[in-house]
């Protein structure tokens, strides 16, 4: 069972959340190519490691949190708001 | 069956032993003899430093690719790498289903050939895979999913497969232990697939291994593959625990860890990995003999010839190469499980095993050439990779034979995702935690 800290709402059970994927992909604009938009829908980093990840709080304040956690170990280390990222120094593996 | 002429063996070949046909005239002369006539299935081979085709991953699908492509194309100079040993990964350990009531054509036709290949599996191999034709049950619980099923087994039929329809009192003839009107989700009927079953997984491993090994393709245990070598946009070799290994074609076969492996030569793969579990229960007196599934949450449960009930649920939900598993997963299955089969709730789980798994963006498999020439990719199973050994390690074999997909794995490849091309059995988009 995972405990998330959420932002808002404290440490909760994993059961109150909705895992949605990968956070790492930014959204392309209608300036790029057909290809960054299949590499965004389609492509997956998929790391044996720290992997940036989006997860919805439906049992709580139902908002978005984006979740640093280890693909290994399940290990959750940064759980920050929708805008915010990991200070780059956390990022580094 | 003699071994096949290898073109590219060097002068020196390491010894080939037959293990020697297998047959119940056989087995009463070793009754006989002591049992000492016996030897051993395959050979464990060290690695060759240049083969014609290196396929990585010793489980089902990499021993039936090379079991094919010595047997079917006369492609002997193969050599299978395994990080571990042999037949301990999730080839052996999941629920053991074959089945091929899909919904796509494309897919039906896959499975099918699958299925088929089944059917002649043990003959082929000459080795006793168990295979059990004992029929799988979908049951329905609501008038929608009766026309949902109704339409899948129509489109079945279409396609020649077998598909049948059964009211409730059929379901419950079937399978006693049913409790049709639990309070969550009534049984309002099913559907049978005759000719789905079981087969003893890790007999899949040791057949496919030994017919193999007879046809003079090198079995390489404990040989991590930890590099693959480019020339350009050429694959020339892959880097091992054991040193380098140079190839005309590398096969990746590691489904769960495709997406490590193919980052090793810069590709990015439609690929989430994520971990599914699978339960044993203690031993009981036979009480189920077909496979069941339920239609209101992922549960499906089958009663192994030792007596146990071997049952799983839905992948755990969110990325993880954890090969474990996790309790709410355990809870979910378990729950479903006694809301069916209340009698169950009795029974004490003996063993659970999880394991992970590739989790393509539409929920079907890859098999595919890849940007990079002399790289094959088998990949993508997505939890249902038992059930197609046969045919994906034929189809696979047929690729890096011809160069060109076999026709009926040909929706299966690795453009599909940026031409628009998904095949999505379940029509959920590209969110592989859903499929």
């Amino acid at each position: 069972m995972l405990r998330i800290p959420c932002p808002w709402c404290g440490t909760r059970d994993e059961a109150e959340f909705r895992y949605h994927g990968d956070a790492t992909r930014p959204r392309p604009t209608a300036a790029d190519t057909l290809a960054d938009f299949s590499r965004y829908t389609y492509g997956r980093d998929n790391p044996l490691g720290w992997h940036l990840e989006w997860w919805l709080h439906v049992g709580g304040c139902r908002r978005l949190l984006k979740v640093e956690r280890h693909t290994l170990s399940h290990e959750i280390r940064w759980v920050g708001t929708p805008e915010a990222s990991p200070a780059p120094e956390v990022q580094a593996p | 069956m003699p071994p096949a002429p290898r073109p590219s063996a060097p002068a020196i070949a390491p010894e080939r032993t037959s293990s020697g046909r297998y047959s119940l005239w056989r087995l009463l002369r070793e009754g006989l003899n002591g049992q000492r006539g016996w030897s051993r299935a395959w050979v464990k081979a060290a690695p060759r430093p240049r083969y014609r085709v290196v396929i990585v991953g010793g489980g089902g699908h990499g021993l039936a690719t090379a079991f094919y492509l010595a047997t079917g194309h006369g492609i002997c100079d193969v050599a299978v790498l395994e990080r571990g040993p042999l037949g301990l990964g999730n080839v052996a350990r999941n629920t053991t289903i074959i089945r091929s009531n899909y919904f796509q054509p494309a897919n039906i036709r896959f499975y099918d050939f699958s299925l088929r290949l089944w059917e002649r599996l043990e003959r082929s191999l000459n080795f006793n895979a168990m295979v059990s034709q004992r029929g799988t049950l979908n049951l329905f619980h609501t008038e929608a999913q009766r026309d949902l099923f109704t339409r899948r087994a129509n489109l079945m039929r279409l396609e020649g497969v077998d598909a049948a329809a059964l009211s409730r009192a059929a379901v419950k003839a079937l399978v006693p232990l049913v409790d049709l009107d639990n309070g969550r989700y009534p049984v309002l009927g099913g559907f049978l697939q005759p000719r789905g079953g079981t087969v003893r997984h890790d007999a899949v491993a040791w057949g496919y291994a030994r017919g193999a090994s007879e046809a003079g393709v090198d079995i390489v245990e404990h040989c991590a593959v930890t590099g693959i070598r480019r020339e350009g946009e050429r694959v020339v070799g892959v880097e091992t625990s054991r040193g380098f290994i140079a190839a005309d074609v590398v096969c990746l076969a590691v489904a769960g860890h495709s997406s490590e492996l193919a980052r090793m030569a810069g590709l990015e793969l439609p690929i989430e990995t994520h971990v599914l579990q699978a339960f044993v229960t203690e031993g009981v007196k036979p009480v189920l003999d077909v496979v069941l599934t339920y239609g209101a949450g992922h549960f499906y449960i089958s009663q192994s010839d030792k007596g146990g009930l071997v049952f799983g649920g839905a992948i755990d939900g969110y990325n993880t190469y954890g090969q474990r598993g996790t309790l709410p997963m355990v809870e979910e299955v378990t729950a479903a499980a006694v809301t069916l089969l209340p009698a169950l709730a009795r029974v004490k789980v003996l063993r659970q095993w999880g394991g992970v798994m590739d989790m393509s963006m539409d929920g079907s498999p890859i098999i595919s050439q890849t940007p990079l020439a002399g790289l094959v990719l088998n990949g993508g199973w997505c939890y249902g990779g038992f059930k197609a050994i046969p045919a994906g390690g034929f189809t696979t074999a047929h690729l890096i034979a011809h160069g060109a997909p076999h026709p009926v794995a040909a929706h299966l490849d690795l453009g599909r995702f940026a031409a628009g091309r998904t095949v999505d059995e379940r029509g959920v988009g590209p969110f592989p935690y859903l499929h």
